[in-house]
């Protein structure tokens, strides 16, 4: 009797094992920045390269970061909801323009319908990307009052990611002190 | 002859792609040989089975020119993988640290092991056993059976 329980055992253990890798996506590598403070760094502003902005200049606010390229494909997914974000004036929500030719990401906004962004930088080789981690674009810091990273999303938002998660954490972190 | 160059033009083309690599060889062998080693221990994370050294993802080589860059900045390998760590977190590493959550993938291999051993000998011991008891004949077995042995003989004569 036990000869057949022990195979059907191990079996069933193995298949468990199985089922749970299957609902976990292998390309969301868990971020070590959850809790940390935003990097800081200092970058020149799309719209006008004199002008220079840094994390430390929005303490005291609830922002998100959004890390984006005209020629990435999957930002074209969330624009939609980013511009409908920005229009209700959910949070601020400041663009990192990551790796990309500064005329492109222009000409991109304007073909996406609109610029969400309060303020857009310019990470021209990527660098600040690499000390935020950044290795998928789009990727989306959420940042409290005090400059630490309290969520981040990998990949595009999409709408269910915005009303169960994001909405909820902005509204509560903008009770915060 | 004009036409012997063009081949081997033609046939040296893809060495240009190599060109930007053997450049900073060039400049630098032993910096290098330091930075591919250590790229070896580093996963891509966009390419995910693939080492930093062996990919050629946008990203993996910027984060080789951050190997390079640091290298020659004078920084300890530690130092640097530490600084992948922090922006990465442990998935960079393609040696994961002991810890809580990697216990049992340390172990893991260890512990299958142990157990198909186990199981093994339970196995065999009951097949032993179990062989055993079926030539183990009591003393009454034996002496009936010598008796129809004996009988048989006797009736043959």
């Amino acid at each position: 009797m036990l000869k057949w329980y022990i195979p059907l055992g191990i079996f069933l253990i193995l298949a468990i094992f199985l089922g749970i890798g299957l609902t976990k996506d292998p390309r969301e590598i868990p971020t070590p920045f959850i809790g940390k403070p935003a990097p800081t760094f200092k970058l020149s502003q799309l719209d006008d390269f004199q002008k220079t902005f840094s994390p430390e200049d929005m303490k005291g606010k609830v922002w998100m970061l959004n890390v984006w390229a005209s020629w990435c494909v999957a930002c074209r997914a969330e624009h939609p909801l980013l511009l409908e974000m920005a229009r209700r004036g959910d949070l601020n929500i400041y663009g990192l323009n990551y790796k990309d030719q500064p005329t492109d990401a222009k000409n991109w906004l304007a073909q996406q319908g609109g610029n969400p962004y309060g303020l857009i930088v310019v990470d021209f080789d990527g660098r600040v990307g690499i000390d935020y981690g950044v290795y998928g674009v789009p990727e989306t810091f959420v940042i409290d009052k005090q400059g630490t990273i309290r969520h981040k999303v990998i990949g595009p938002i999409t709408r269910e990611e915005l009303t169960t998660k994001l909405l909820p954490l902005i509204k509560q972190l903008e009770q915060q002190g | 002859m004009r036409r012997v160059a063009g081949l081997i033009f033609c046939l040296l083309l893809p060495m240009a792609s190599l060109a930007k690599e053997a450049q900073f060889m060039a400049l630098d062998p032993e910096l290098e040989e330091r930075a591919n080693a250590l790229s070896s221990e580093l996963r891509c994370l966009v390419c995910q089975n693939q080492t930093i050294a062996d990919s050629n993802a946008p990203l993996a080589k910027d984060l080789k020119q951050q190997v390079r860059e640091q290298l020659k900045a004078g920084r300890t390998n530690d130092e640097i993988v530490d600084y992948m760590v922090q922006r990465y977190g442990d998935f960079v590493l393609y040696r994961p640290p002991v810890k809580a959550t990697t216990i049992l993938l340390w172990t893991g291999p260890a512990l299958l092991l142990l157990g198909g051993g186990i199981l093994l000998f339970v196995s065999m011991r009951s097949r032993i056993a179990r062989s055993n008891a079926t030539s183990e004949l009591s003393v009454e077995d034996i002496s009936r059976a010598e008796r129809l042995l004996q009988s048989e003989q006797e009736g043959k004569a």
